[in-house]
């Protein structure tokens, strides 16, 4: 029957449709599933952040552990505060570990690198909430110019 | 009995134009139950927009338009849906619905709207069908028919919902003399058997002329005459005796109005 | 009197434009809001899909193969100077995302599908099908109209996501096996750079909007036709040109919108 050969290829059309879908959002989008069950927040301070972003990633030795989830001034203070989402599968992170915002490559994008601490018995682990103090900033391209200027101008005297 | 008495349709003072055009000035006539009523004129008088204003399709600029005693125009969008399924139309081009078969055109109204489960259906439709000549074709797809046929298909499928009255709009037109005669046949016979008012909207004289009961002649904006075809061909108004004559010159002039033929060729270029 | 004249000819026409967003706007409404019917409409929906959408997906798929491997192959070009032809993978899937993917869907459907129902709607108008619909109580906004438009609305978001999934592959034929890009790193450095909500969420209401508009403009052309063969080719072309207008005017909107901060 000519309805049945219709219905059939609609539904292969709405499939196909669906495939597509699937495709676009598993294999092309980075989707995570973000529920606060399966992460963490920490806080960093950092005077100058670069380039860095929303959504760049946090790596330990090129393992990506989490992701920048928002980027505000403290308003007293004067300092950018960076909010990090962390993956629970890793919260084996000693409190004394350290984040700077390093680039990939030349030129390339610029993400945190976390830097595991000592572990000792009065230290405990990273935990919701906390905060990171041991920071270091972006490397700005003209400040270090500048300080290799004034470095060798200093030499000459 | 009193029913029978008063007329189904009834146009009082009707007027409509179209843009600057005036097509009807005032138009008043009735249409009784059970007979077969025709409206004649010349082509391009708006026949069909007559029926079109009759079937609540378009508005008037004044008038009214009474089916049964209900302002046409006067009622609610549902009421005019449900006073059009007591009537039908059997549009010039035949209209039937070019993606499905004539079986399933005929079954649409039905399937719409009564309710009614598909063997009954099936039986109705057949039965129209016969009525019409056509169960042989049921399976065919419209483009499949003759003219004459396509306009008999459309016969079936006006008179599936067994309406009070069917509106013809030029049944008669681009016909060969049989499927003429065969229509002439049909829109008879369905009058009497159900029992239906008819409105049969043509220019064609004699045929017209042979299965009305009564007949308007419309004319130049408005009613020229009206009677039973006795009367009309009997009658001594000379603009009513040329289109019943089909004479070509008349009241009604065979040439378009012009300037004066001789000036006009004497004269030196178009625009003087 | 020439500027007068001048100046009642631009009222009129101002006139016409606002009544004619009027009457597209009473037809739509009619079509979708009054009485909806599931059990009737159901199939007729179906039939609709299969007209608008299945009989669109061969123009669809096969534009989409071959858009995706121009744009890998012209991009190669380019980031293979910089030495970051890695970054192929992003390219193509962003520029198809954001926007060759909706675009050329709407302007391929408005040719396909949109003409199509222009002419179809028309030739049932200038045969009084329509007409004969409305003297059987039928309401043909109901009837005709309304499937054809939902068709549109569903079908165009998924040829679109068909269209651009098609693209990325064909990206991946041109740069990974004949350009040989390293296929790890085509998806990887493409997966890290397209995001859910950014790019494919905003594709989809993109491709949702450019759907509403190319259909309702073919419905409305071919509702309002004048019933002669003219008006018929004239509506059709009429509905290629406007929703192509409207489509690529639109994508700059949305892209400011979506794109712009």
């Amino acid at each position: 029957m000519l309805t049945r050969k219709i219905e059939l290829l609609v539904g292969v059309f709405l499939l196909t449709g669906l495939a597509a879908f699937l495709v676009l959002v598993f294999n092309v989008a980075n989707i995570e599933v973000k529920s606060s069950d399966s992460t963490y927040t920490i806080k960093a301070n950092f005077t100058n952040i670069g380039g860095l972003k929303v959504r760049s990633p946090v790596k330990v030795g090129g393992v990506v552990v989490g992701r920048v989830s928002s980027i505000d001034l403290d308003p007293v203070k004067l300092v950018a505060v960076v909010t990090v989402v962390m993956d629970k599968r890793y919260d084996k992170f000693p409190e004394t570990s350290s984040l700077a915002i390093l680039t990939s490559g030349l030129l390339g994008e610029q993400f945190l690198g976390l830097t595991p601490g000592f572990v000792d018995d009065d230290v405990s682990m990273l935990k919701d909430g906390d905060k990171i103090d041991d920071t270091r900033s972006a490397l700005v391209l003209e400040e270090l110019i500048g300080q290799f200027l004034y470095s060798m101008g200093s030499k000459d005297k | 009995m009193t029913q029978k008495q008063t007329p189904l349709v009834e146009i009082r003072n009707l007027g409509f134009s179209r843009g600057q055009r005036v097509i009807f000035e005032d138009i008043s006539l009735s249409i009784p139950r059970g007979k077969v009523t025709a409206i004649m004129g010349p082509s391009g008088i708006g026949k069909t927009t007559l029926l079109k204003l009759i079937g609540g399709q378009l508005t008037p600029d004044h008038g009214q338009v009474l089916f049964d005693g209900h302002d046409i125009h006067g009622v609610s969008r549902n009421e005019l849906f449900q006073l059009r399924k007591r009537m039908s139309m059997l549009f010039q081009s035949g209209a039937l619905f070019t993606d499905i078969n004539v079986f399933d055109n005929v079954a649409f109204a039905l399937r719409e709207h009564s309710g009614l489960p598909e063997d009954i259906i099936r039986t109705i439709v057949l039965m129209k069908l016969e009525a019409v000549g056509l169960r042989g074709a049921a399976q065919m797809m419209p483009s499949e028919l003759s003219g004459g046929m396509q306009r008999r298909a459309a016969l079936a499928r006006a008179i599936a919902l067994e309406p009070e009255m069917v509106l013809y709009d030029e049944p008669f037109a681009g016909q060969d003399p049989i499927s003429m005669g065969v229509l002439v046949k049909l829109i008879r016979e369905l009058s009497d058997a159900l029992n239906l008012t008819s409105v049969v909207v043509s220019h064609d004289v004699d045929e017209v002329l042979g299965i009305a009961d009564y007949v308007y002649v419309v004319a130049g904006k408005k009613v020229i005459a009206h009677g039973t075809p006795e009367e009309l061909k009997h009658a001594d108004n000379p603009q009513l005796k040329q289109f019943i004559q089909g004479a070509p010159d008349g009241p009604v002039p065979f040439h378009y109005p012009a300037r004066d033929y001789q000036q006009e060729l004497l004269a030196k270029g178009v625009g003087k | 009197m020439k500027l007068i004249d001048s100046i009642a000819d631009l009222g009129r026409s101002a006139i016409e434009f606002v009544l004619g967003f009027g009457r597209a706007g009473l037809m739509l409404w009619g079509a979708i809001f009054r009485w909806p019917r599931v059990r009737k409409g159901f199939p007729l929906l179906v039939r609709q899909i299969y007209v608008v959408g299945v009989q669109s997906m061969v123009i669809i798929l096969v534009s989409g193969l071959f858009i995706g491997m121009v744009l890998a192959l012209q991009g190669y070009n380019i980031l293979v100077g910089f030495g970051t032809e890695e970054s192929l993978g992003p390219m193509v899937a962003l520029s198809l995302l954001r926007e060759l993917g909706p675009v050329v869907t709407a302007l391929l459907f408005a040719g396909r599908a949109g003409s199509a129902l222009t002419a179809e709607i028309g030739l049932m108008k200038s045969t009084e099908q329509l007409s004969s619909l409305e003297m059987m109580a039928i309401d043909p906004l109901r009837q005709i109209i309304a499937p054809r438009f939902w068709a549109g609305v569903i079908s165009m978001p998924l040829l679109t996501l068909m269209f651009t999934a098609v693209g990325i592959y064909g990206g991946h034929i041109v740069g990974v096996e004949w350009k040989g890009i390293d296929s790890g790193a085509f998806w990887s450095i493409l997966q890290a750079s397209v995001e859910w909500r950014q790019d494919i969420v905003n594709c989809l209401i993109k491709s949702g909007v450019f759907a509403v508009v190319v259909t309702w403009i073919a419905l409305y052309r071919g509702y309002q036709v004048i019933p002669n063969p003219e008006g018929i080719s004239r509506a059709t072309t009429q509905t290629v040109v406007q929703s192509s207008l409207a489509v690529l005017a639109l994508d700059f909107l949305l892209t400011a919108l979506m794109f712009g901060r």
